[in-house]
Parts: C-alpha cells; sequence; structure tokens
C-alpha cells in the first residue's frame, strides 16, 4: 500500500535484468564464435583472448581505483575484451592487443563517463585504432593453417571463392568472424534470451545484400551475395556489435534507420572502398550519428500532437 | 618594464593560447606531425603575432572602432604575406612542409582575438611583450605536441631517431586522430598540474587585461574596457551584475566613439 504513494523521480516501472545479466548472456553467446576461432586457429587465438581480457579487466580495475568506484564487476570490460579479440587477426603481437584493450577501456569508455556514456563501441573504436596504428600487423591474416588472402579480398579480386567453407568458417581472418554458423548460434541465444532482437541486424542484412545486389557488378547472383554475406564481419558485427545496448539508437523506428544506414554505409565501403572490409568503419560512423537519429525519430508522447506540441482542447 | 615581463607569464603559462584559451586549434592539428613543424609554425605565428599587435597598438587610437576588424586582417594579411615571402626565400623547406598552414595564419583567432582584447585597448610595449608571450605560448604548446607525436608515431625527436628499432611505431598519432589524442592528454596533464599547485595554495591567479570579464573581482588598474558601469562603479549583487553585463558590449562602443 504505501509503496503506492511513493513520490519519487522516473523511470517507475524497473526491469530486474541486471547489466551484468546482460553481460554474461554476450559473453556466453560469444562462446561459439570463440570456441571455433581457438579451434580453427590454434592456442595462440586462446592467448589473444587472454592478453585482450586481462588488459580490459585491469584497466578497468586501475581506473575504477584511482577514481574510488569499482564497475569491474558489471562484466562489460570482458565482453569489450572478447570481442576485441574474435576482431583480431590470430598473428598479432600481444602487447599489441594489449594496448588495444587499454585504449577500449580508458579512452573509448572510461574517459567519457563510463558504461553507458561511451558514444562508440569500445571493441570497434580499439580494432579501428590499431587498424590505422599497424596497419600491417593488423592486416596479417596468414597463419600457420591458411595462407593466402582473405575470402573478402579474393572476391574483391575477382577470383573464386568457397562458399561452404565462408559459411563453416574454414577460411582465413580474424579469429572470431570466420564462422558463420557458430556466430549465428551465439546469435540464437542473445535472441532466446530476448537480449536482442531482429530489428537492427535484419534491416542491416537485407539493406546490404540489396545494396550488394544493386551495386556489386554481379546482380543478384545467390553465390556471390552468400559470400559477401558469410565474408568479413558482416555477421559478427551485425548481430553483437551493431546491437550493443549503448550505441544503438533507443527508438524502435531509430532502430530501423540506424540498421539501414548500418547497410549502405558497408556496402559503400565494401563495394566502392580501396579496402575489401568496411564492417567496422560503418559502425563506429553509425555509432556517431545515434543522437541525430534519435533526435529525429523520438516518439511523441502521450496527450502531445506530432512534433510536440501540447494539443490544444 | 614589470608589465613585460607579466604579458610573457601571462601568454605562456596561465592563458596559454592552446592549452588554456582553446584557440587556433585548426593549425594546432594540422601541422604537428614532428617537433620541428610544430617549432617553425610556432615561431612563425609568434613573428607575425608579436609585429602585428605591434601596429595595432600603435594605430590603436585612427583606427575607427566600426571597421577595426577589417583593419586588423589587413594588417595581419600584410605581415603574413612578407612573412611567407621570408621563409620561401630563406628556409624553403619549413615553407614547403608548413604549406598552406603559413596563408592560413592571417585567419588565426590567436592573432585576431589578441588584436581584438588586448592590442586595441592597450598601450605599445605591453601590446607588443603581449603578442611575444602569447607567441612563445603558442611555440611550446605546438612542439610539444609535435614532439609527442613524433616520438609515438615515427620514433624520432627532431628527425633523430631516438627509439631502438624494435619500437614499432603507433601511426595512428601522425595523422589527424593522434593529434587530438596528444591534444587532449596534454590540457589534461596542465591541469592535472595546476589543480596540484591549488591545492597546494599556489594558484595561478586570473588576471584582469587577459581578460576574463570578470571587473567584479578583477585587480587590474587602468583597464579601459569595464564590462559594466559607465565609470567602472561596480555591480551591487550577482544579479545585477549579469543583467548590467549583458549590455556590456554595446556601452564599451559608445564609450569608444565618443573618444
Amino acid at each position: 500500500m504505501s509503496g503506492l504513494f511513493k513520490v519519487s523521480s522516473n523511470p517507475h516501472i524497473r526491469s530486474r535484468v541486471a547489466t551484468n545479466g546482460l553481460m554474461t548472456a554476450a559473453v556466453i553467446a560469444l562462446m561459439p564464435a570463440a570456441g571455433f576461432g581457438i579451434y580453427n586457429f590454434g592456442p595462440r587465438a586462446l592467448a589473444v583472448m587472454t592478453v585482450t581480457i586481462a588488459s580490459t579487466l585491469l584497466t578497468e580495475y586501475f581506473f575504477g581505483l584511482y577514481k574510488k568506484k569499482l564497475t569491474i564487476t558489471d562484466m562489460s570490460a570482458v565482453v569489450t575484451g572478447l570481442l576485441l579479440a574474435l576482431n583480431l587477426p590470430v598473428t598479432i603481437p600481444l602487447w599489441m592487443a594489449a594496448l588495444g584493450g587499454v585504449f577500449a577501456i580508458l579512452v573509448v569508455k572510461m574517459l567519457f563517463g563510463g558504461l553507458g556514456q561511451n558514444f562508440m563501441n569500445p571493441a570497434l573504436a580499439a580494432r579501428c585504432f590499431l587498424l590505422i596504428s599497424f596497419p600491417t600487423a593488423m592486416t596479417a591474416f596468414e597463419c600457420d593453417a591458411y595462407t593466402g588472402a582473405t575470402p573478402l579480398a579474393a572476391l574483391k579480386a575477382g577470383e573464386a571463392v568457397n562458399v561452404l567453407d565462408m559459411v563453416m568458417g574454414r577460411t582465413a581472418g580474424t579469429i572470431g568472424e570466420t564462422s558463420v554458423i557458430a556466430i549465428l548460434a551465439g546469435a540464437c541465444i542473445l535472441i532466446l534470451l530476448g537480449v536482442i532482437d531482429l530489428r537492427i541486424p535484419g534491416s542491416y542484412i537485407v539493406t546490404f545484400v540489396l545494396f550488394a545486389g544493386i551495386f556489386g557488378g554481379h546482380g543478384f547472383h545467390p553465390a556471390y551475395l552468400a559470400a559477401q554475406l558469410s565474408g568479413g564481419g558482416l555477421m559478427l558485427g551485425a548481430f553483437f556489435m551493431a546491437t550493443d545496448y549503448v550505441t544503438r539508437p533507443i527508438t524502435i523506428k531509430g532502430q530501423y534507420v540506424y540498421g539501414i544506414l548500418l547497410g549502405l554505409l558497408t556496402g559503400i565501403f565494401r563495394i566502392f572502398g580501396p579496402g575489401a572490409e568496411g564492417v567496422s568503419y560503418a559502425i563506429i560512423l553509425g555509432n556517431l550519428l545515434v543522437p541525430l537519429i534519435e533526435k529525429y525519430t523520438k516518439p511523441t508522447a502521450f496527450g502531445y500532437e506530432r512534433g510536440g506540441k501540447r494539443r490544444e482542447k | 618594464m614589470n608589465r613585460a615581463g607579466e604579458r610573457l607569464y601571462n601568454g605562456l603559462v596561465k592563458e596559454n593560447p592552446t592549452f588554456v584559451l582553446m584557440l587556433g586549434m585548426c593549425p594546432t592539428l594540422a601541422v604537428t606531425t614532428s617537433a620541428m613543424n610544430g617549432l617553425g609554425m610556432g615561431l612563425t605565428t609568434m613573428v607575425v603575432l608579436a609585429l602585428s599587435n605591434l601596429i595595432i597598438s600603435l594605430l590603436r587610437n585612427i583606427i575607427p572602432n566600426r571597421v577595426r576588424i577589417p583593419a586588423f586582417i589587413v594588417i595581419i594579411a600584410s605581415f603574413v604575406t612578407a612573412v611567407q615571402l621570408l621563409l620561401e626565400a630563406y628556409i624553403p623547406a619549413l615553407n614547403k612542409s608548413l604549406g598552406v598552414y603559413i596563408p592560413l595564419i592571417v585567419v588565426n583567432c590567436i592573432i585576431l582575438g589578441r588584436a581584438e582584447s588586448y592590442a586595441y585597448s592597450n598601450p605599445v610595449i605591453p601590446s607588443l611583450f603581449d603578442g611575444i608571450g602569447m607567441g612563445l605560448g603558442f611555440t611550446f604548446a605546438l612542439t610539444c605536441i609535435g614532439a609527442v607525436r613524433e616520438l609515438l608515431g615515427a620514433g624520432e625527436l627532431f628527425g633523430f631517431a631516438l627509439l631502438p628499432d624494435s619500437f614499432v611505431p603507433i601511426r595512428i598519432f601522425g595523422q589527424a586522430p593522434g593529434a587530438f589524442f596528444v591534444l587532449a592528454a596534454l590540457v589534461a596533464l596542465q591541469n592535472y598540474i595546476k589543480n596540484v599547485r591549488k591545492k597546494a595554495g599556489k594558484p595561478y591567479e586570473k588576471i584582469g587585461s587577459g581578460c576574463s570579464e570578470d571587473c567584479m573581482n578583477c585587480s587590474e588598474k587602468g583597464c579601459t574596457r569595464r564590462f559594466y558601469g559607465e565609470n567602472g562603479t561596480q555591480a551591487e549583487s550577482m544579479e545585477q551584475g549579469t543583467a548590467v553585463k549583458k549590455a556590456g558590449p554595446e556601452t564599451k562602443d559608445s564609450e569608444r566613439e565618443d573618444r
């Protein structure tokens, strides 16, 4: 009874789901991709993951000590570290991986106010930081298991690719992006748990397929489209990074706009850009436009007319 | 002469144009790929800044108030052209590496800002030293940024390889994003030092004619730029203070025209 009359500021309805629960779900959902990465690229992939997770956790811990506010238990640093590792080639020197982890947490997340205030996906920002800083090490995809270019680069060069291998993940690439099956298995876990929905990944992928079909130069040829879809970081990006709670729009209409925007940007980068891949740049560019998208897709509150004017009686 | 020293200190530390006033960001971010470029850009700007402050201060009673900005620009542009011709003749390498950013000194807001806020209303000698002080502050900041970026982005300092060959250059520091990182880190560092000094009871005092526009707490004597009150009478309460302050620039203009 007394609870009904309690005067407090909004929000009045709170979910019981806490941050560390969501983050743990994300870690579990990333396990198939991570496991396949280790199987595919050998124990060094595990070493890269350990280093990035350790560096993100330690950075978060020391910053928390300095600010006297420990946020390490919310698991977000583990997700960032794991996602970063999945976005790195297996041959990367370990100190670079550690530097990426420090950059992700310290510069992108903590300096802007911690989890919830970061304007950009920390793992992707760190990947782009490393990609610009160490272009050779970050694009050295040749390791013991595979030699030669990534399937996307081969596709761009006009060579034939084996689509079945790409779906299975038996190709060169970053640790976690190669296997579409493993990523989709993880994405199913997230969708079944209700952590993410299909709005952003769906509109992202559909837009990208349409764009690649129209401008890719091969028409809607199924093999070409399947190769574009399963190559590179598109699946990992669409399901695990574009759906990041902090850096996606909160309005439903905005999420569709955001997905379409990402699809267009990825298509432009992949087909018209100089490189074969463009998912990371597309997503962090999309992250920057999120406040603008939210501004224009803000739903009208009850009792107001379109445009935010109070309805006259 | 004491005032000259104070102006130098003001430009270098208290109101450092880059680290405190955040002016002139375009050359700061664009040309500081190496310490040498930063130093060259800083010194070039300092020469233009000192000379234009000097001339504007000399002409401050002749330039009509209404066309003062075009007049400043003409003076500044003349000096920039002269300096660029000199650089082309004597240090062509620097001229080539700074490129378009030398003509762009004309629109550098530090120079226009100092002309407007200091040289136009202050005597000649302090204005000259204000220009030199601000120029030194700018040079110092640009050289610092350039040094950090060159060290991390190429492993060199002033063109000499400083770090061992095993160091892998972090390329991003040689590019535009790196400039932002280094600038932010250095600003944070100097704010940290200032805070430490403040806690230790040795704060850098504000100087009135910088101008902080805080005439109520200003101890500067003989300042011609009272922002409120006809004869420098101070507002009695905060509310009045802000109300009159909004009308400030107009009062100032009418004073100027009387003169």
